[in-house]
Order: structure tokens, then C-alpha cells, then sequence
């Protein structure tokens, strides 16, 4: 992507290679559902999880491989993680939570291979994801609670003057989740690699600039590798959590 | 789409905010991860699961096995110790009743030996006795005797028998020899 700036002056343009590119079109009319690069992203990011986890189940020996260990560890990680947080009600939602999990960290590490294209650092997928999320979590915690979900709003144990202006708060950060829960995924996504391509510009600007770069390069790629493991932690354990809210009300 | 594209990296916006592709991408997202949790939940998951519950279950066995093991071996050393406390015992009773034994012969032994010797002793004394009672008859018959001979010698004919013995007899009783 570098080769695309102009030798010898600072021709930066760090949110191209977040462009949507569509390989053929869909048009339904009022929208086109094209197949695209993120969509090609997102059906590889499929095909790893599956083949790695595939391959590393297949063998099901009683003394775990290297890669059955990974994968069993993978998931008694997010297993506990719902049980810890949600309760063992919350198990039976597990499966989803492991699939977006899963998805999100393979969709994150994918988008660290050079050239490649990160799937979650549109918000278009993660305010999907976030959303799917609130809205099955608004639905588990009315169908467990009916009407006594509101109750959720209403601060009990407040002073009774404080009530309705602490209720009106808490509907407020409620309605609110979706948003702090995809923006954060998404800005993390691509705040990382458009810094990335910032730096990487220098090094085509200037001879100088070339090692400072490619070391700064080197060092963020690694921070941003921690970044794409913990923003599919962050944004798991906060579905625990809206989940934990709805089963339990606090 | 070529054109889109184009018009993308002219703006110079953010691609996140073309809101055009959204539809798109929410589509192909929501079909990849439904197809994702279909695969993940149909056979993944399960599978790790029952890998899991098999190395719980035969950790869980093992455990059990061990433990069967370990309460085997208490039985077996409890029964040691009965035995050897049995043995123990017996070897006491043993002991004891050849005490007794050994007990009974030493007191049955000497009492024979006892009821011997006062046997012995009461033999002797009767012999003694008839020693004494002999020589002290003999006694009185040679005193009788010398005493009628004396007076034969000193009066003849004036010694009578009956009165010698009485004065014998009671010079004797006097002397603390006869009885």
C-alpha cells in the first residue's frame, strides 16, 4: 500500500485501505447485498476457525495434541467467562457467545496479515454485532422477567427524590450499550491500522525515515496484535455482562 | 461497484460512514456467522465438550480407582493387624495355660512331696515312739527286775512281783522317764 504514495512527499491516505470493494453486485432494489472484500474476509475468517478447530478436535484423544489443547483451552476460556460473569443460566447462550467470539478474534487477527482486510473495523459489522446482541439480550430479559424487566431502570435502593432522575440515566447508558459496545470494537480496529499506514507512509516519504519506521512498525504491529485479542475479550465479557443484567437485574 | 470504489478513495471520507455498503455488509457478516454458529454448534462445540467430559470422567475413574485401591490396602493392613493381634493373643493364651500347667504340676508335686515327708515324719515319730516305748518298757522290766533281784538278795522270799512293779512305776513317774 505504500508504493501508492508518491516517492519523495507525504502522500498519506491511512483510511483507504478500509474501502468496501465489490467483487459482484446484488441489487435488491432499495439496497445492494454485493459480495465484497470484507465479506471474502469474513467467509475466511470462517474457514480458518473451522479448519483450525476442525483439525484439532478430529484426533479427540483423552491426552490432548498441541492444537487440541489451544482449542480446548479457547473453549474453557469463554465458557468460564459466561459461567463467571452470567451464571450457569447463561450456558445455554454459550454457543453464540463462543461463535462471535471466535469470529471476532479471527476477523481481528486476520486484518493484521499485511495486505489483508479487517472485517471488524467497519461499523457496519460491529454495530450489527452489538445490536444483535442488545436486542437478543432486551428480548432473553423480558421473556424471563416480563413487565418486571423494567424494574432493571428503577433504582430501589436510591433516595426516593433522586429516583426518576437516576432512572432516566439508567434507560439512557442502557440504550447507549450498543453504541460504546460497537464503537469501541470498530475505532480500536481501525484507529490501530490507520496509524499503521500512517507510519508506514513515512518510510515511502523520506530514505531517513526508514528504519525509525519500519521499527515503530514492528512495535505496533505487536501492540496491535494484543489490541486484536483483547477488543474480542472486551467485547465478549460486555456481552456476559448485558446478558448477566438481563437473567439476574443486577 | 469499479465505480464505487473510485468514488470511495476520491471523498477521501471514512469508508465506515458510506453508509451504501452497509447493507452489504450486514448481510454477508450475518450469513458468515450464522453459517459459523451452525458448524460451531452442530459439531465443534460438542465435540470439545465430550472431549472434556471424557478426560473429566477419566480423571474422575482414576481417582475412584485409586481410591478403591487405597481402601483395599486399609482393609488388607486391618486384617494384618487382627491377624497379628489374633496370633498375639494366642500366643499369650498359650503361654498361660503352660504357666497354669507348669503351675498346677509344681503345686500338685510338692504337695505329694509335702505329704510325703509328713508321712515320712509321722512314720518316724510312731518309730520313735515305739523306740521310746520300747526302751522305756525295757526299762521298767530291767528296773522291775534289778529292784526284785535286790530284794531276793537283801530278804529273800519277802519279793513280791506286783508290789515291785507299783513302786517301780511310781519311782519312774517320779523320775519323769515313764509316763
Amino acid at each position: 500500500m505504500a508504493k501508492e504514495a508518491v516517492e519523495g512527499e507525504l502522500n498519506i491516505d491511512p483510511m483507504h485501505q478500509f474501502d468496501i470493494k465489490y467483487f459482484f453486485d446484488i441489487d435488491l432494489g432499495i439496497a445492494n447485498i454485493g459480495f465484497t472484500n470484507s465479506a471474502l474476509f469474513a467467509f475466511i475468517a470462517v474457514a480458518a476457525i473451522v479448519v483450525f478447530l476442525w483439525s484439532a478436535v478430529s484426533g479427540h484423544s483423552l491426552v490432548p495434541s498441541r492444537m487440541q489443547s489451544v482449542a480446548e483451552s479457547i473453549y474453557e476460556f469463554v465458557r468460564n467467562m459466561v459461567r463467571d460473569t452470567a451464571g450457569d443460566e447463561a450456558l445455554k447462550y454459550f454457543p453464540y457467545i463462543f461463535t462471535v467470539f471466535i469470529f471476532i478474534l479471527a476477523c481481528n487477527l486476520i486484518g493484521m496479515i499485511p495486505y489483508s482486510f479487517t472485517v471488524t473495523s467497519h461499523f457496519a459489522v460491529t454495530v450489527f454485532l452489538a445490536l444483535s446482541v442488545f436486542i437478543s439480550v432486551t428480548v432473553i430479559g423480558f421473556l424471563k422477567h416480563g413487565m418486571h424487566f423494567f424494574s432493571f431502570f428503577w433504582p430501589a435502593q436510591a433516595p426516593a427524590a433522586l429516583r426518576p432522575v437516576l432512572c432516566i440515566i439508567e434507560v439512557i447508558s442502557y440504550l447507549a450499550r450498543p453504541i460504546s459496545h460497537s464503537i469501541r470494537l470498530g475505532a480500536n480496529m481501525m484507529a490501530g491500522h490507520a496509524v499503521l499506514k500512517v507510519i508506514g507512509a513515512f518510510a515511502g516519504a523520506s530514505a531517513l525515515l526508514v528504519v525509525p519506521s519500519v521499527l515503530g512498525i514492528v512495535g505496533l504491529t505487536a501492540l496491535e496484535v494484543l489490541v486484536a485479542v483483547l477488543q474480542a475479550y472486551v467485547f465478549t465479557i460486555l456481552t456476559c455482562v448485558y446478558l448477566n443484567d438481563a437473567l439476574n437485574l443486577h | 461497484m469499479a465505480t464505487e470504489n473510485i468514488d470511495h478513495a476520491q471523498s477521501g471520507g471514512m469508508p465506515q460512514l458510506d453508509f451504501s455498503t452497509w447493507a452489504s455488509q450486514i448481510f454477508w457478516t450475518a450469513v458468515a456467522l450464522f453459517v459459523l454458529y451452525k458448524i460451531l454448534n452442530g459439531s465443534i462445540l460438542p465435540k470439545i465438550s465430550g472431549a472434556l467430559e471424557d478426560r473429566h470422567n477419566a480423571i474422575a475413574d482414576d481417582l475412584d480407582k485409586a481410591a478403591e485401591l487405597k481402601r483395599q490396602a486399609e482393609d488388607a493392613e486391618a486384617a494384618h493387624t487382627a491377624a497379628l493381634a489374633t496370633a498375639k493373643a494366642d500366643a499369650n493364651k498359650i503361654i498361660a495355660e503352660a504357666q497354669n500347667e507348669i503351675d498346677a504340676e509344681l503345686a500338685t508335686a510338692s504337695a505329694e512331696a509335702d505329704a510325703e515327708i509328713a508321712a515320712r515324719t509321722a512314720e518316724s515319730e510312731v518309730r520313735i515312739n515305739e523306740v521310746r516305748a520300747e526302751a522305756q518298757s525295757n526299762a521298767k522290766s530291767i528296773a522291775t527286775d534289778t529292784a526284785q533281784a535286790i530284794i531276793e538278795k537283801l530278804a529273800p522270799g519277802l519279793s513280791d512281783k506286783s508290789t515291785v512293779e507299783a513302786a517301780v512305776s511310781r519311782a519312774l513317774s517320779a523320775a519323769g522317764v515313764a509316763k
